[in-house]
């Protein structure tokens, strides 16, 4: 097992770790009192850290880079409310990065190693002639697709809340649903969001 | 979809969470899987009728006090393991402790006691049924906390599940408790240290399956 402190370093730059985390902080904090700006903004700065983080220790597999940084990233909003106040948000950050990436890594390993050896080294040739460079920073699995399959109570209030942005009120308003349940919806929704993730590696 | 296009979607009309949230979660698991125990046992078992005496005497809150500090460590472990980046802190210790002191109590009657009445000292009237008993009552403390946990984020599903089954075989510990008429320290260290481990293994063999996110 490697020791977390010395791998947190290396996610959130060794020399600007205290001004990050509190700036990481400042805007979780925000966002979870309800500040979406905020919210965006700690996202926003996740998501470029989330993404070195994540290249960094993919080696040969940086064309799913893209895809673990997306699970991450619904992983952590699924999650906020785990988040304690007074923890640092970067060893929380850390814990969720950490626990997907190796959750990918199991499911990866499992897979070649059901896979016929042959097939898959003529893959890794294959590799080689396409651009990977600029291929890298689109995901391979789409989200919209994932989303498109949910269950229609709770697509709607997603599509009416997440993508639409109307409220909560006017969700209900214009589905039937009662309040509460288009929050449910939505919650449930991405709840599910991230199962079929995994279920898409 | 393009990330920034789900961070969008993630930021948009996000709420407020309630600071409180985890901790409402395992109040609401904690009362129902006691609940859950309370009324099984009371429907299949029944409370032991001479409750209201024994609850006048030290042994039978000493009894009590062990399952009570069982929960109230593991439930700490469970809570703390709930959460990202947390270690599971000292209830593991705690937990241990309570289990050691009533061994080694244990130990002593034992050793106190004439060699002809320790047979029954350790097996009671009851060692068949008991550990069978108390896996039984835990059932819905299990299938609760487990619940609280599967809404929540543990990274170490396996240790977070050997927790979550320890906190749901003290709960179902602590309720058969009221039914139990067994008074003897070894028994309690042999058959009510079992109910609660049977519980704790099958949570750490279900852990990885039932709470991976």
């Amino acid at each position: 097992m490697v020791r977390g402190g010395a791998q947190r370093k290396q996610v959130f730059d060794a020399g600007a770790q205290s001004t990050v985390e509190a700036q990481l902080q400042a805007w979780l904090l925000a966002g979870l009192d309800g500040d979406a700006r905020a919210y965006r903004q700690f996202l926003d700065e996740l998501t470029k850290r989330l993404r070195a983080f994540v290249r960094r220790r993919l080696f040969d597999m940086q064309d799913h880079a893209e895809d673990i940084v997306q699970e991450t990233l619904l992983a952590v909003h699924n999650a906020r409310l785990t988040y304690r106040r007074d923890q640092p948000v970067t060893a929380w950050i850390y814990a969720i990065a950490r626990y997907k990436l190796m959750d990918f890594l199991r499911a990866r390993m499992r897979h070649e190693a059901l896979n016929d050896s042959l097939n898959d080294s003529l893959d890794h040739a294959a590799d080689l002639f396409e651009e990977s460079d600029e291929d890298a920073s689109d995901a391979r699995r789409d989200v919209a697709v994932l989303l498109a399959g949910l269950p229609e109570r709770q697509r709607r209030p997603i599509e009416m809340v997440k993508l639409e942005g109307l409220s909560v009120a006017e969700t209900a308003t214009r589905t039937g649903m009662s309040e509460s349940a288009v929050k449910v919806g939505v919650h449930r929704g991405l709840k599910a969001l991230a199962a079929r993730m995994r279920g898409e590696r | 979809m393009k990330t920034d296009d789900l961070v969008a979607l993630l930021a948009t009309g996000a709420g407020p969470v309630d600071a409180h949230a985890v901790e409402k979660r395992f109040g609401l698991a904690l009362a129902l899987g006691l609940s859950g125990a309370a009324l099984l046992m009371l429907v299949l078992l029944g409370v032991r009728r001479d409750l209201a005496t024994v609850a006048m005497t030290g042994m039978f809150w000493l009894k009590l006090a062990f399952p009570a500090t069982v929960i109230g460590a593991t439930l700490s472990v469970t809570m703390r393991l709930a959460r990202p980046g947390r270690r599971a802190g000292a209830g593991w210790l705690l937990s241990a402790a309570a289990c050691a002191a009533l061994w080694i109590a244990a130990g002593a009657a034992l050793l106190a006691a004439p060699a002809t009445l320790r047979p029954h000292m350790l097996l009671g009237d009851t060692w068949r049924v008991c550990t069978l008993c108390v896996t039984m009552l835990s059932v819905p403390a299990f299938c609760a906390v487990f619940w609280a946990l599967r809404g929540l984020a543990p990274t170490r599903p396996r240790q977070a599940g050997a927790a979550a089954g320890l906190l749901a075989g003290a709960q179902g510990l602590l309720v058969y408790c009221l039914h139990c008429p067994e008074t003897t320290l070894p028994f309690w260290a042999v058959w009510y240290v079992l109910g609660m481990l049977a519980p704790c293994a099958l949570g750490a063999a279900l852990g990885r399956v039932w709470l991976r996110w």
